[in-house]
C-alpha cells in the first residue's frame, strides 16, 4: 500500500508492502544509500537512522510503524554536533573499509547531543551497538573525545 | 618484483590510455567518491596520461588509477602517496580512483595477474608507482621547459608548483595539455630515500577517502541503482554440495515487485523491483534439495577425524634432525592439540555485483579482489571475448580475504544471474548476512597436535602434525602445492624462527565437500597461535621468561629478535606476572615478510571470561609508506583477530552452518577493543605487508596471559563459548 | 565436490523453504500449561493453597520471558536459552537504556518477526529493585509484595498490572523463535486473583 512518510524534512510517498524495513525504502525507494545493510536484525547498527532525533535501526522497524515520525538519515546531518563528529572523524582517519561509518557516525552524534562530555564508558554504552569488521574502535574513541572537546569549544 | 618487472613501455602507455577512454562512457553514479571522477569526464581532453596509473587534470587535480581493490587497508592513500612522493605533488591535489580491470596493465607484479592479497599491494607497488610518478613529473618539466624556454634541469618542482630561478612558475594543470604531447621518458630517476618529504613522513598523508566514509557519501556496489535494474537474491542448499532438484515458485511470484523466478547453477535466483521484494519472494519460495552429494558431516565428526590422523604419520612439510627419536627415548613429552574452528570473514558489506550485458558486451561493477579471474569468468559465462567484457572495481566494505575467491564464485554467480534472465536486464546481485555467514569459503578447521622435549632447561625436540583443508588444491593457484604439501597450511609452522636440534612437522590434507579460503593472514591464523603458544608452554615449564627465553633461540632471526626487543621495551616488560589481577602474554609472528611482536595484557573479566586491556606490538614492516595506515593496520588486525579468537566460530551440525548472523556469530565490540600502543621499527628494507600480519600473534600472546592467570592456554577457540 | 561421508550417504530430497529471511530461529513453541486456578480449590489450608497458587504463578515469573527482563545486573537476558544480550545493552537511568542505545533504538511498538525482534509501546526493563534473576520464588513474592520494591503497587493493583500492562501480555505473545510464558494470561490473572484472594501467602524464602 501507499505509506506516505517524512524523511529529511520531506514527505514521500512510497507505495510498497506494510513490513517493508524502512532501511529498504530508504535505499531502494528513496535512493538514499547513505544508510547502510549489514545484517538486518539490529545487531550491527549500520542502518542507523534517527527518528524524531533518536537513534534508530531502520532495519528494524517496518515502514507502517512510522507513522507521523521524522527521519534523519546520514544525507540530511546538520548542526554542531554532526559536523564536530564528522570533522573529527576525518582528522583521526577513523573509516577502513568505511562501510559500518555512516552508523557510527549517527550513533555518536546521539551521544554527544546527550552527553556532552561523555566517559569511555559512556561511549562503550553508546556504540556498542554498532559493528565494525575492520575493528577501528580505537579511533572511533578517540574522535568521540576530540568531538566532544571541539563541542566544549 | 623487481623494478625490471615493470614494463612502462610507449605501447602499453597508449593502450591503457585506450582503455581509459572507453572507461568514459560508462556510468557515473556508483564511481568511488574519489573526487576524480571529473577528470574522465567525456571533454576533459586536457587530461595528461603519461601512463596507465596517473592523470593530471587541466584543474590541477592528479588522480592515481590503483589497480589494487580499497577495501579499508589503505592503497587508494598509499599508491597515491609514491606517485605523489615523486611527482613532487601537493598532496591537496591528489585523488585516487580503482583502475579497470586489465591484466597487462595493471597485474599485482607479485601474481602475474590482477589482485589484491597476501599483504601485496605497497610492496609490489613500491618502484612501479614511483617510476609512474617520476615519468609524469619529468614530462612536465620537459612542458615548462619547453614553454619558458630554459633547460630542464633549472626547474625545480615543490608542492605541485614549477618553478624556474627566473621567477617563472606555475601548476601542473597548465603544463597538463603541452605535456600530453611529449613521448615518454625511457629512464627516468628516482629520489634518494634521503629526500623523500611523503613516503614514512607522519601527518603528510592523510586518507583520501576518510571524508566520503564519513558522511555516507562512498559509494559500495550495494548503493548502485541504474534504471530498470533488477535486485537479485539466490537461494542456496542448506549443504555444500546440494543442487536444486525442483522448485515451486508459484508463491514466490505473487510477491508484489518480483518480476522472474530462474534457476541457476548455484540455486533459485529471484528478481524484483527492490531488495525486500526479492527477499520476500525467496522466503515464499519452494525449493527441493538434491542432497545426494552433499556434505553432511559436521565440525564434531570432522574434529574426531582430524584427531585420529594427526596420530598418523602425514607428508612431512619440514624437518631437521630425528624428532621422532627424541621423542621417542624421552622421559617426559610435552603435548598439546589446539583445535581451530571454521572462520567466516564476515565483511561488513556482503558481497554482491551488478552486472548490465546486451549480448554483444558487457560491464560488471564489484568488490573485484581478483579481478583477471573475475574478468575471464564473466566473459566465459556471457560467451564473450574478454575484450568485450569490462569489470569495474568499486570500493569494498571489507573483504578479510572473501572477495578473493580462485573460483569467482560471486562474479559467476553474477553473470549467471544476468545470463539467466538475458540481456538487456542489469542486475544487481545481492546476499543477506544469513547468505554470508551460511555460504561457506571459510578458514578450514584446523587441528595441530604439538609434542615437544625439554632437556636442561632447553627445548631439544618439537614435533607438530597439521591436520586439515587445503583451499589450494583444485584451484588456479594449485602449482603452489609442492611435494603434496600446501604452503599456505603449513606456513609459520613448517619451519620454526626458533632453534631446535630436532624438528619435525607434518601434515594431513583432508578433503571435505566445505567451501574454504584464505583469511585475514592464512595459514598464520592457526599456526602462529599453534607455535607461539606451544613455545610458550615449553618455556614456562622450562622456568624461563616469555621474552628472553624467544630471544634465546632466535639465532638468526635478528629482524624478529628486534620486534620481540623493542615491543618489550615499549611495554616496559618486566616478567609476565600476573600483577594486580593482570598478567601478560607475548607473540611474535612474522608474516607476508613483516615482523610483528605483541604482548597482551589480560584480566579475568566477567564471567571468566578474557577481558584484554592492553596490546603493545612492534612491526617492521620495512620502509614504512604511511605511518598512520601501518598504525590503523596494526589495529585492525589486532581486534579482527581478538575478536576470533574470543568468539568467532562457525560450526557445521551435520553439514548445514549454525551460525547465521551476527547474534551468533559474535563480533567483536568497542566495550571488548583494547587499547593499543604501536611502535614502528626503522627499516630502509623494501616495504612488506600491513593488512595481515597484526593478526597472528594477538590470540598467541592472550593465551599466553592466560596461562598466568592460573587458566589453561585454551586448546579449543574459540575461548569464549565454544560449541564443540 | 562431495566429502567421504556426503557421498555415501543415501541421496535425500528435502522439501522446505528455501532459506529464513532473518535469523534461522526454532518455530515458537506453544508454552507449557498452566494448572487453571479453580483446579487449587480442593486445598483444604488457605495458606497451603495459597501458597501452592503462587508455587504454579511462578512458573511464568520464572519464564525466560519474564526474568530475562527483570535481571540481577544492570544486563538484561535474551532468548529461551537467557544469554546476556547482545548487544551490550544496560538498564540505564530509567530502564529504558543508555544515551545513545536506547531500548527503542532496535525495539519498536510490535514485534518485527522478519528481523526477530520483540517490541512494546514500553519496551523496558524492570527497576533494579524488582530484579528476579538468581531469587528463589519465596524470594520474588515477598518483593512482589513490598511496596518499596513493587513500584507501590497494592495487591489489586499488581493483578491490574500483570492483566493488563502490555509489556507483561507481550509474554504471551512474544513473537517468532521465542517460547511464549506458560499458560494464557487470562490464566495467569485468575492464578493472580485467586492467591490474592487467598491471603497472598508466599512460599519459604
Amino acid at each position: 500500500m501507499v505509506h506516505s512518510i517524512n524523511v529529511n524534512g520531506t514527505t514521500h510517498r512510497v507505495d510498497v508492502d506494510d513490513d517493508t524495513p524502512l532501511l529498504w525504502v530508504l535505499r531502494d525507494n528513496l535512493g538514499l544509500t547513505g544508510t547502510k545493510f549489514g545484517c538486518g536484525v539490529a545487531q550491527c547498527g549500520a542502518c542507523t537512522v534517527y527518528m524524531d532525533g533518536q537513534p534508530l535501526r531502520s532495519c528494524s522497524l517496518p515502514v507502517s510503524a512510522v507513522g507521523d515520525a521524522r527521519i534523519t538519515t546520514i544525507e540530511a546531518l546538520a548542526g554542531k554536533e554532526a559536523e564536530a563528529v564528522q570533522a573529527a572523524w576525518v582528522k583521526h582517519d577513523v573509516p577502513q573499509c568505511g562501510y559500518c561509518q555512516s552508523g557510527q557516525v549517527m550513533s555518536a552524534i546521539a551521544l554527544l547531543k546527550e552527553i556532552r562530555k561523555p566517559t569511555d564508558r559512556d561511549i562503550d554504552l553508546a556504540m556498542t551497538g554498532n559493528l565494525c569488521r575492520c575493528t577501528t574502535y580505537v579511533r572511533i574513541r578517540a574522535a568521540i573525545h576530540d568531538a566532544a572537546r571541539t563541542l566544549e569549544g | 618484483m623487481t623494478a625490471h618487472d615493470i614494463s612502462l613501455s610507449r605501447r602499453n602507455l597508449l593502450k591503457g590510455a585506450g582503455a581509459l577512454v572507453i572507461g568514459l562512457s560508462l556510468p557515473q553514479a556508483g564511481r568511488a567518491q574519489s573526487g576524480a571522477a571529473q577528470v574522465f569526464s567525456p571533454g576533459g581532453a586536457a587530461a595528461f596520461a603519461p601512463n596507465a596509473f596517473v592523470r593530471i587534470a587541466a584543474d590541477d587535480t592528479v588522480t592515481v588509477l590503483v589497480k589494487h581493490i580499497e577495501f579499508g587497508q589503505g592503497p587508494f592513500t598509499g599508491l597515491a602517496t609514491l606517485v605523489a612522493e615523486e611527482l613532487d605533488a601537493d598532496w591537496g591535489q591528489m585523488r585516487a580512483e580503482h583502475a579497470p580491470a586489465d591484466a597487462k596493465l595493471y597485474a599485482n607484479l607479485a601474481f602475474g595477474i590482477q589482485g589484491t592479497g597476501g599483504s601485496t599491494a605497497i610492496a609490489n607497488s613500491f618502484e612501479q608507482m614511483r617510476r609512474a610518478g617520476a615519468t609524469a613529473r619529468a614530462m612536465l618539466v620537459q612542458a615548462a621547459a619547453q614553454a619558458w624556454k630554459v633547460p630542464a634541469a633549472e626547474i625545480t618542482v615543490e608542492r605541485g608548483v614549477l618553478k624556474h630561478a627566473s621567477g617563472k612558475q606555475g601548476r601542473f594543470g597548465e603544463f597538463a595539455e603541452a605535456a600530453s604531447r611529449l613521448q615518454a621518458p625511457a629512464e627516468v630517476p628516482l629520489k634518494d630515500p634521503a629526500r623523500f618529504k611523503l613516503i614514512g613522513k607522519d601527518g603528510t598523508t592523510p586518507r583520501l577517502d576518510s571524508l566520503g566514509k564519513s558522511t555516507g557519501k562512498a559509494q559500495f556496489t550495494i548503493d548502485i541503482r541504474t534504471p530498470d535494474m533488477l535486485t537479485v537474491v539466490v537461494a542456496r542448499p542448506p549443504r555444500f554440495g546440494g543442487k536444486v532438484a525442483s522448485f515451486d515458485a508459484t508463491e514466490a511470484r505473487k510477491v508484489k515487485g518480483v518480476v522472474d523466478v530462474r534457476q541457476i547453477p548455484s540455486g533459485v535466483a529471484v528478481y524484483a523491483t527492490g531488495t525486500w521484494p526479492a527477499l520476500k519472494g525467496r522466503e515464499a519460495l519452494k525449493v527441493a534439495w538434491d542432497e545426494s552429494g552433499a556434505e553432511t558431516r559436521g565440525s564434531r565428526e570432522l574434529i574426531a577425524e582430524y584427531r585420529r590422523l594427526a596420530r598418523t604419520e602425514g607428508t612431512v612439510a619440514g624437518r631437521h634432525g630425528d624428532a621422532e627419536a627424541v621423542l621417542a627415548r624421552a622421559d617426559k613429552v610435552i603435548e598439546a592439540e589446539f583445535v581451530f574452528p571454521y572462520l567466516a570473514h564476515a565483511p561488513m558489506e556482503p558481497l554482491d555485483g551488478y552486472l548490465e550485458w546486451n549480448g554483444q558486451g558487457a560491464l560488471a561493477r564489484l568488490g573485484s579482489q581478483l579481478q583477471t579471474i573475475d574478468h575471464q569468468v564473466i566473459a566465459k559465462v556471457l560467451g564473450l571475448g574478454p575484450e568485450k567484457v569490462r569489470v569495474e572495481t568499486l570500493l569494498g566494505g571489507g573483504s578479510f580475504g572473501r572477495r578473493a575467491q580462485p573460483t569467482s564464485e560471486l562474479a559467476a554467480e553474477l553473470a549467471e544471474a544476468a545470463k539467466a534472465i538475458g540481456p538487456n536486464r542489469p542486475v544487481k546481485l545481492v546476499r543477506t548476512r544469513e547468505d554470508d555467514l551460511s555460504g561457506g569459503y571459510y578458514r578450514p578447521l584446523f587441528l595441530h597436535r604439538m609434542r615437544g622435549v625439554l632437556k636442561d632447561g632447553r627445548i631439544t625436540a618439537w614435533s607438530a602434525a597439521i591436520v586439515g583443508q587445503s583451499f589450494l588444491k583444485g584451484s588456479p593457484f594449485e602449482a603452489m602445492i609442492k611435494d603434496g604439501v600446501d604452503p599456505v597450511m603449513v606456513e609459520g609452522a613448517s619451519e620454526l624462527p626458533y632453534e631446535i636440534a630436532d624438528f619435525r612437522c607434518d601434515l594431513h590434507t583432508v578433503d571435505v565437500g566445505v567451501p574454504t579460503l584464505w583469511w585475514r593472514s592464512v595459514g598464520h591464523t592457526h599456526t602462529g597461535y599453534a607455535v607461539e603458544c606451544f613455545v610458550d608452554r615449553l618455556l614456562q615449564e622450562a622456568g624461563q621468561d616469555p621474552v628472553a627465553g624467544r630471544l634465546a633461540l632466535m639465532g638468526k632471526q635478528q629482524r624478529l629478535a628486534t620486534v620481540l626487543k623493542a615491543v618489550a621495551d615499549l611495554a616496559k616488560w618486566n616478567g609476565p606476572g600476573p600483577v594486580g589481577g593482570r598478567a601478560r602474554g607475548v607473540g611474535v609472528v612474522e608474516s607476508f615478510g613483516s615482523y610483528v611482536a605483541q604482548i597482551a595484557e589480560v584480566s579475568l573479566g566477567e564471567g571468566g571470561e578474557p577481558k584484554v586491556h592492553k596490546v603493545w606490538c612492534a612491526i617492521d614492516c620495512g620502509v614504512a609508506v604511511n605511518p598512520d595506515i601501518i598504525r590503523a593496520q596494526i589495529e585492525g588486525g589486532i581486534g579482527f583477530g581478538l575478536g576470533h579468537v574470543l568468539y568467532g566460530e562457525l560450526t557445521l551440525d551435520q553439514g548445514r552452518p549454525v551460525q547465521t548472523n551476527f547474534d551468533s556469530y559474535r563480533s567483536l565490540r568497542i566495550n571488548e577493543m583494547p587499547e593499543i600502543e604501536v611502535a614502528i621499527v626503522p627499516s630502509s628494507e623494501k616495504p612488506t605487508g600491513v593488512g595481515e600480519p597484526g593478526v597472528p600473534p594477538i590470540g598467541p600472546a592472550v593465551a599466553n596471559a592466560l596461562a598466568r592467570l592460573g587458566r589453561e592456554r585454551p586448546l579449543s577457540l574459540p575461548m569464549v563459548g565454544g560449541s564443540v | 565436490m562431495p566429502g567421504r561421508a556426503g557421498a555415501a550417504a543415501a541421496a535425500a530430497l528435502l522439501l522446505g523453504a528455501a532459506s529464513a529471511l532473518a535469523q534461522s530461529a526454532p518455530a515458537p513453541q506453544p508454552g507449557a500449561d498452566l494448572r487453571p486456578a479453580s483446579s487449587f480449590a480442593g486445598i483444604a489450608d488457605q495458606r497451603d493453597r495459597s501458597v501452592a497458587l503462587f508455587n504454579e504463578i511462578g512458573k511464568v515469573l520464572l519464564h525466560p520471558r519474564c526474568v530475562n527482563c527483570h535481571p540481577a545486573t544492570e544486563r538484561p537476558r535474551q532468548g529461551d536459552a537467557r544469554r546476556l544480550h547482545q548487544p551490550m545493552v544496560v538498564r540505564g537511568k530509567d530502564g529504558h537504556g543508555a544515551p545513545g542505545l536506547a531500548c527503542a533504538t532496535c525495539h519498536g511498538k510490535q514485534n518485527f518477526d522478519p528481523a526477530g525482534i520483540p517490541g512494546d509501546g514500553h519496551w523496558a526493563l524492570a527497576p533494579a529493585a524488582m530484579a528476579w534473576e538468581g531469587r528463589t520464588l519465596g524470594q520474588i513474592c515477598e518483593q512482589l509484595k513490598d511496596l518499596n520494591r513493587n513500584g507501590s503497587r497494592d495487591l489489586a493493583a499488581i493483578v491490574r498490572h500483570v492483566t493488563a500492562d502490555t509489556l507483561v501480555l507481550w509474554g504471551w505473545n512474544p513473537g517468532k523463535g521465542r517460547e511464549p510464558a506458560p499458560g494464557t494470561n487470562a490464566q495467569f490473572g485468575e492464578l493472580m486473583q485467586a492467591w490474592v484472594d487467598s491471603g497472598a501467602a508466599c512460599p519459604a524464602v
